[in-house]
């Protein structure tokens, strides 16, 4: 890393304002039934969570399946109507706006999905693929088009003849590629990116990796990055929330994460992680049991029913979400 | 070479030699795994790395003669299961074998398991196909597995169907499955693939476990390098179809030799160090139809490669107290008269 990256990636930043902020969201998924198919219940998909992202940065959402984490990410897009709650993006709550307006926003946030062989259509050449949002948008001279989605292919990585190839003719990490060349299109501010990496081989998972660092540099993009990989998230996050059962339940810078982490819940899930080093065969903290199911979550803490550190006061109240030390929040009554 | 007189504890418990599997394409076959040999001792767990479409499951399938039939075909080689080469053996045989000594779970415990069966009745399938015991008994048997493998109610679970079960508890019913009629040789492709980290965690505790307990073997078919350095004692690295490294788990880790086996590390990003940029592989497993036949196969992707990788077909050998690996680098551990200057 060079000074003048240090400089830019280090010391300003701190000064950054907030591209996104999400305020006490909340996404229910009714649960129907009976005779006329009344709403007899909900799944708390998303309850009550609360975070920001600044300009430039990337924040990780990590969690085990059904924690809610691509939820979180499907409803700041408004691909899902959010229950309550407010997303603020660059100051504007999007959660009230709709129509042509909210298409019109949407032309900032994009997303790049996790399965790089459902996400694109098998009928579309690839040069139709990347150009449909732009055409969405804008009128744009044909031939200058062709050139600019050229040069977005060139630019994730892939020749400029993928122009005229379809995504079946391509391997998983070359449709990635696709994909977030399709999320760029727009020259969005904010991409969410929801396991984008799972079904890549780790050859390939690496070169993906590397690509959406450096376009986040190229282009000041903002992440939001979902994924269950700890170690992949800790890789590419400045901040990283930790999911469980649709709570976030803490929310630390990544060096403090990881160095410290203060939820029963963090403590588990890093503990967890096979580390690729023989000599590190650890005493983990094994949880039992599952994720209990989100259309009946357990009263008080989400978690107090797998917690190894459980107090009676867990199973009746919620512990809210808190700043216990500068920038590192918890949701735990031990702190 | 089957050397029925040794006793049975000094042949190893799996011998593979010389494997190699093929595949149908337009009338002709191309090997998927090209002359693999490696053994697994007893109580062993031996894992298996490699990248998707490197051969290690159509290895295992292999073995266990669950090609698709048609298809898929051992062409060459032999495998030796407790000095035994089961390579010609009919259904009939391979049915006695399959459950009984040599048992196998799968990645997905969603689609493994029968949805219209209860899981006793599955679990209770595989002790009357080879034990001459009644169904009641078999029934209770079943319960006793399934606390075994740490499933609780166990009493009441057994009655129930795969879909009120969540995954982890699915692979649990898998492993009692397999594991029912005590195998010597557990092949466990990809157990933990689809599971949540503290669900593999579990899973992993558990089948570290049972292989003490029984005394069994495993083979583990996995991506997950963290996964390897958790419970394996040996490991084999494949790449395209043959093996390229094999050490033990302390060795590989401390000093991976093949230029293939250093990249697959470095480009795992760690909890315990900050990188900015992990380390890619550029370009892509050639596929099985156009496979160089003679050089090494990693040459055109290799960072490391010579202009001689290309013509020379790398030999697996010994480099140092049993590290084997197959590069060119590591030439001078090779015989001498298949060295560069003696052709």
């Amino acid at each position: 890393m060079t000074t003048k990256e240090l400089t830019e990636k280090g010391k300003p930043k701190k000064e950054r304002e907030n591209l996104l902020e999400v305020k006490n969201l909340k996404t229910y998924y009714p649960i129907h039934g009976g005779f006329f198919k009344r709403v007899v219940g909900n799944v708390k998909a998303v309850d009550d969570i609360s975070f920001s992202i600044k300009k430039g940065e990337t924040m990780g959402l990590v969690g085990e399946s059904g924690c809610g984490k691509s939820t979180t990410g499907r409803t700041i897009l408004r691909l899902i109507k959010p229950t309550g709650g407010q997303i603020l993006f660059d100051g504007e709550d999007i959660t009230k706006i709709s129509g042509s307006k909210l298409r019109k926003a949407r032309q900032d946030f994009q997303m790049v999905f996790q399965d790089p062989y459902a996400s694109l259509n098998p009928m579309q050449m690839v040069g139709d693929i990347i150009s449909e949002p732009i055409k969405n948008f804008e009128r744009r001279d044909k031939k200058e088009l062709e050139q600019y989605v050229k040069s977005l292919l060139l630019r994730v990585g892939l020749p400029e003849t993928a122009y005229y190839k379809y995504a079946h003719e391509f391997s998983g990490g070359q449709r990635q590629r696709i994909g977030i060349a399709r999320a760029l299109a727009l020259n969005p501010k904010l991409i969410i990116a929801d396991e984008p990496v799972s079904a890549l081989d780790v050859s390939v998972q690496s070169q993906v990796l590397n690509l959406l660092k450096d376009l986040q540099k190229e282009f000041d993009l903002t992440y939001l990055f979902i994924a269950h990989d700890l170690s992949v998230v800790k890789h590419m996050s400045d901040t990283i929330g930790v999911m469980y059962l649709g709570n976030l339940v803490e929310v630390a810078s990544n060096k403090d994460l990881y160095s410290e982490p203060l939820h029963p819940y963090t403590q588990a899930l890093i503990s967890a992680i096979p580390e690729p080093d023989p000599k590190l065969r650890k005493e983990r903290i094994v949880l039992q049991g599952d994720v209990p199911s989100p259309a009946n979550p357990p009263t008080g803490c989400p978690f107090h029913t797998r917690c190894p550190m459980a107090q009676e006061i867990c199973s009746q109240e919620k512990p809210p979400l808190k700043e216990v030390r500068p920038g590192h929040h918890v949701a735990c009554v031990l702190y | 070479m089957t050397s029925k007189s040794n006793t049975p504890a000094q042949t190893p418990l799996l011998e593979v030699r010389n494997l190699q599997t093929g595949f149908k394409i337009d009338k002709q076959y191309y090997n998927a795994v090209e002359g693999v040999s490696f053994t697994v001792d007893r109580k062993q767990i031996v894992g298996i790395v490699g990248e998707s479409g490197c051969g290690k499951s159509v290895m295992s399938l292999s073995i266990m003669h669950l090609l698709p039939k048609g298809i898929g075909k051992v062409r060459d080689g032999e495998i030796l299961f407790e000095g035994t080469d089961i390579v010609g053996y009919n259904e009939k045989k391979m049915n006695n074998i399959r459950g009984k000594d040599i048992s196998m779970i799968f990645q997905e415990p969603m689609t493994s398991l029968n949805p219209v069966f209860t899981i006793g009745y599955q679990i209770a399938e595989v002790l009357l196909n080879h034990q001459d015991i009644s169904k009641n008994e078999a029934r209770a048997k079943a319960v006793t597995l399934l606390k075994n493998v740490g499933i609780p109610r166990a009493d009441q679970i057994v009655d129930e169907y795969p879909h009120q079960l969540s995954g982890g508890m699915r692979q649990r019913v898998m492993i009692a499955m397999a594991i029912a009629c005590q195998p010597k040789l557990l092949i466990a492709d990809e157990p933990t693939t689809a599971l949540d980290v503290t669900v593999q965690a579990q899973i992993l505790d558990l089948l570290k476990n049972i292989q003490e307990v029984n005394d069994m073997s495993i083979m583990l078919i996995t991506h997950d390098l963290g996964v390897v350095a958790e419970i394996c004692d040996v490991v084999l690295v494949m790449y395209a179809g043959k093996i390229v490294e094999r050490a033990t788990v302390e060795d590989l880790f401390e000093n991976p030799q093949h230029p293939y086996t250093q990249l697959l590390m470095e480009a795992i990003p760690k909890m315990e160090e900050e990188k900015e940029r992990l380390a890619t592989i550029e370009g892509l497993v050639p596929s099985v139809k156009d496979m160089p036949a003679v050089g090494c196969r990693f040459a055109n992707r290799c960072p490391k490669a010579m202009p001689e990788c290309m013509q020379i077909t790398p030999l697996l050998e010994d480099t140092k107290g049993g590290h084997e690996v197959a590069c060119l680098l590591y030439e001078e551990s090779w015989p001498k008269e298949e060295r560069v200057g003696a052709r």
